[in-house]
């Protein structure tokens, strides 16, 4: 019965976006407040109906209810409880449903947000997001729903994927959801704004802080699964370029060009027509990896079930929302003021270059992923584009634009000064020369571009640190005066300088990868395995019951510089409720920032078994990194100005910590 | 997007089990061989699988086809004449790296083509607004407007 309440509620759901959709367009057209205003209600009753559909179905998840199709195909008694939950979305349906909560739940923010976000954007946001809304509740309706009946319902059910069953499962999918759907509240703000024709600064200050929501929580999300995909797989990569990862990877590029721009539109009233088009283009892209994953066009185990049907509905959203949007800017863009100028050496000329990198990278990323889908439907000619196409074309990309990061953040609006910020940055620029040369020497005969990595990671981080501790010091003198300038100082720039610290941090941690070894051998309990100063002995081997699955496991121990630093565990389980599939489980000890990484294959028929170790040096700083970024993130937007409800004129537009954001206060002019 | 790693996982490994794809006894003796070795089969693709090279491949056909590049390696072939022994056989679908050709031209091109025609695209748009001028003495026009503005103020 409650599952029947629960379908019912997403049918209600549907009516009230509905609702939410075309009345307040309706009154913003009539200019009755009352009309446009129904769209807050309706967004936070559909919010509370989803919570309420999603709720039940992870109860039924929870309590094994297998008279549920989705729950008879996706789980298993014997499951432990915490994988039972997270099942919930580790399949098609659970995970579309789980897609419109989450979008649902953006939509009954943006009705309840205490900003000064006037009337008719609001109204003009929450009807566009809720057309998106409709969009999916259509197609789970009709092509995907959760909440389909068994009868007679099967005593036993056919357990999630083994891979799945992780904890990774409970975090990595949600935060990705978080950032994809996020930006779909940037899309609905970018149409509401063409619609009513204005946009203005007090348009890019009301934006800003979902955009850098979206990007926090995409950045981990993209994180975690790396990190996921490091530990689970088995052989210690951590980023492969599927298609899968760059569907993720173009929404983050195009995302992160967007809080750049918005930043230039928020200052300086400049940049509008293109913020608006990447607003567009950002959720566009979320929409075509929804589109790659789910349609099946990528031919693979994790469209979890390939449909035609859900396809061709996905392809219908897809042309709908991006080619409409894209006509509306066609069509309403020319007639958006452009804004303040400025010379090309500045901090808008530098953000602009950001811009044009990341678009390309952007760019790069999407070629290489849909040209082999394009060439074979014209052609039939069969290519594949791999990991040496990306660094081939996306490196040449992104270092300049690391290179070039530090540069943009320390120059002035309007007018910068290319000579004077060198001349600021010359100390950030002699540690990255002095880490590149001093680690060069120090692992002389190794890999040569890693040096010069680890110089450009700590470029990064010592000129974001650099740039701080000038604006905090200044000209001030006294530790009061610098206190005080240091309280003053916006949290955005906290946030910027902490955030391309981490790109440095993460940069670091890639660079390392170079030096990481790898070592394969088989292995009988005694023996033991050196690379450089660690070692791993082979302990026992033996036989373990999980839950639901059986494991071998190897318990090695492990040896730094000749001494005992604790034991690892590696093991390959298999599942018996499902089909006695195999997955490895890496055993993994941390050392710093380090890793020793230990992974098991094929037990022999003598009893010996084949093991793979491997040394990875700072690997973790690649993560770590980007927690940093999501940190930084998260410091702008607790920004004072995002909190105060004051039009950006009012203020004066030089005072010292005035409305400027990123950095800080004009340099000395 | 949903799940959307979980998924890559669970085709990069799960088709074909737990990743330990070189075994020991696939390896060569001679280090500087089996240095070689790995480098091209890093540059192959899985014919069965989903973007996975056969180094990293558990598939049967993944060692298969690590055994064959290393008989024609210790046969004395070099790196390119292995793999193109692999393309004769296989086609081109195998490089993970598409070669350049008439086909690919959008593919390797089209990267430095989109960068630089948004690069040319800032300059237009900055030439015709430096044309504007920042700081330039107004024009006739605009002097008119100015002095209309200010006699209403």
């Amino acid at each position: 019965m409650l599952v029947e309440i629960a379908h019912f509620a997403l049918a209600m759901a549907l009516g009230l976006s509905l609702v939410q959709m075309i009345i307040p367009v309706w009154g913003v057209r009539r200019n009755d407040i009352a009309l446009a205003r129904v769209g807050e209600p309706a967004a936070i009753s559909v919010f509370v109906l989803l919570l309420f559909a999603f709720g039940v179905l992870m109860y039924a998840y929870a309590v094994s209810d297998f008279s549920v199709q989705n729950v008879a195909e996706n789980s298993h008694s014997a499951k432990p409880m915490i994988y039972k939950l997270t099942g919930t979305w580790g399949n098609h349906e659970g995970s579309m449903l789980l897609w419109v909560l989450i979008m649902a739940l953006f939509g009954a923010l943006v009705a309840l947000a205490r900003t000064s976000l006037p009337d008719r954007l609001r109204a003009g946001t929450l009807a566009a997001q809720a057309s998106v809304t409709v969009a999916f509740l259509l197609f789970i309706l009709f092509t995907s729903n959760p909440f389909n009946r068994l009868d007679p319902a099967p005593p036993e059910g056919n357990d999630l994927n083994p891979l799945l069953q992780d904890l990774g499962l409970a975090i990595h999918p949600p935060l990705l959801y978080v950032g994809y759907v996020g930006f779909s509240i940037t899309y609905a703000f970018a149409i509401a704004a063409l619609i009513d024709g204005r946009i203005d600064a007090v348009w890019a200050r009301a934006v800003r802080p979902w955009t850098l929501v979206a990007w926090i929580f995409l950045t981990l999300g993209i994180s975690m699964g790396s990190y996921w995909a490091y530990y689970e797989l088995g052989w210690g990569g951590w980023w492969f370029w599927d298609p899968v990862e760059n569907a993720s990877l173009m929404p983050w590029l195009a995302g992160t060009a967007l809080i750049h721009s918005t930043i230039v539109m928020e200052k300086r009233d400049s940049l509008k027509v293109w913020t608006i088009l990447l607003a567009i283009l950002t959720f566009s892209l979320s929409l075509l990896g929804t589109f790659l994953v789910r349609s099946g066009v990528l031919t693979s185990v994790h469209t979890f079930a390939t449909d035609p049907s859900r396809g061709l509905f996905i392809l219908i959203i897809l042309m709908l929302f991006i080619g409409g949007s894209l006509a509306l800017f066609a069509w309403r863009a020319p007639m958006l003021r452009q804004g303040g100028l400025f010379a090309p050496v500045s901090r808008e000329g530098a953000l602009v270059i950001n811009n044009l990198f990341l678009a390309a990278a952007c760019a790069t990323v999407f070629i290489g992923t849909l040209y082999p889908l394009a060439l074979e439907g014209l052609t039939g000619a069969k290519i594949s584009v791999g990991p040496p196409f990306f660094n081939a074309t996306f490196l040449p990309l992104l270092i300049p634009l690391l290179l070039l990061l530090p540069f943009g953040q320390s120059m002035a609006w309007k007018r910068g000064d290319l000579l004077g910020t060198a001349q600021r940055l010359a100390v950030a620029i002699g540690i990255g020369i002095l880490a590149t040369i001093g680690i060069f020497a120090a692992t002389y005969g190794g890999p040569v571009a890693a040096p010069l990595g680890i110089g450009l990671g700590v470029f990064l981080i010592a000129s974001a640190l650099w740039d701080l501790g000038e604006r905090i010091i200044g000209r001030a003198s006294g530790a009061r005066a610098i206190w005080s300038r240091a309280i003053g100082l916006p949290r955005s720039a906290y946030g910027s300088a902490l955030a391309h610290a981490g790109v440095g941090v993460t940069v670091i941690g890639i660079a390392a990868t170079a030096w990481a070894t790898e070592d394969i051998a088989v292995m009988k309990p005694g023996d033991r395995m050196t690379n450089g100063r660690t070692a791993i002995v082979l302990q026992q081997v033996f036989p373990r019951t999980g839950p639901n699955f059986r494991e071998l496991v190897g318990r090695f121990r492990i040896e730094i510089d000749g001494k005992e630093r604790g034991e690892i565990e590696s093991t390959k389980r298999t599942f018996i409720t499902r089909n006695n599939m195999q997955t490895t489980e890496a055993g993994i000890r941390t050392f710093g920032v380090s890793q020793v990484y230990v992974s098991l294959g094929e037990i022999q028929p003598d009893g010996s078994v084949g093991v793979r170790m491997y040394t990875k040096p700072l690997m973790l700083l690649i993560w770590i990194g980007s927690l940093i970024m999501g940190l930084g993130g998260a410091l702008s937007i607790t920004d004072r100005r995002f909190r105060v409800a004051t039009p950006a004129k009012a203020r004066s537009p030089k005072g010292p910590q005035g409305s400027t954001g990123g950095p800080s206060p004009q340099p000395a002019e | 997007m949903p799940v959307r790693l979980a998924a890559a996982l669970v085709l990069l490994a799960a088709t074909f089990g737990p990743a330990l794809a070189v075994t020991p006894q696939e390896r060569l003796a001679d280090p500087a061989l089996e240095q070689r070795a790995r480098q091209v089969s890093a540059g192959l693709r899985c014919l069965v699988c989903q973007n996975q090279s056969i180094d990293d491949s558990e598939a049967p056909l993944a060692r298969d086809l690590r055994v064959l590049v290393r008989d024609r390696i210790k046969a004395g072939d070099s790196n390119t004449q292995v793999t193109d022994f692999v393309v004769a056989r296989y086609g081109e679908y195998v490089l993970l790296k598409p070669p350049f050709g008439l086909h690919t031209a959008l593919l390797w091109g089209g990267p430095a083509l989109i960068f630089l025609a948004g690069a040319f695209g800032v300059w237009r748009i900055r030439r015709s607004a430096a044309g504007k001028g920042v700081g330039e003495s107004l024009n006739a026009g605009e002097q008119a407007e100015l002095a209309r503005i200010l006699d209403k103020g």
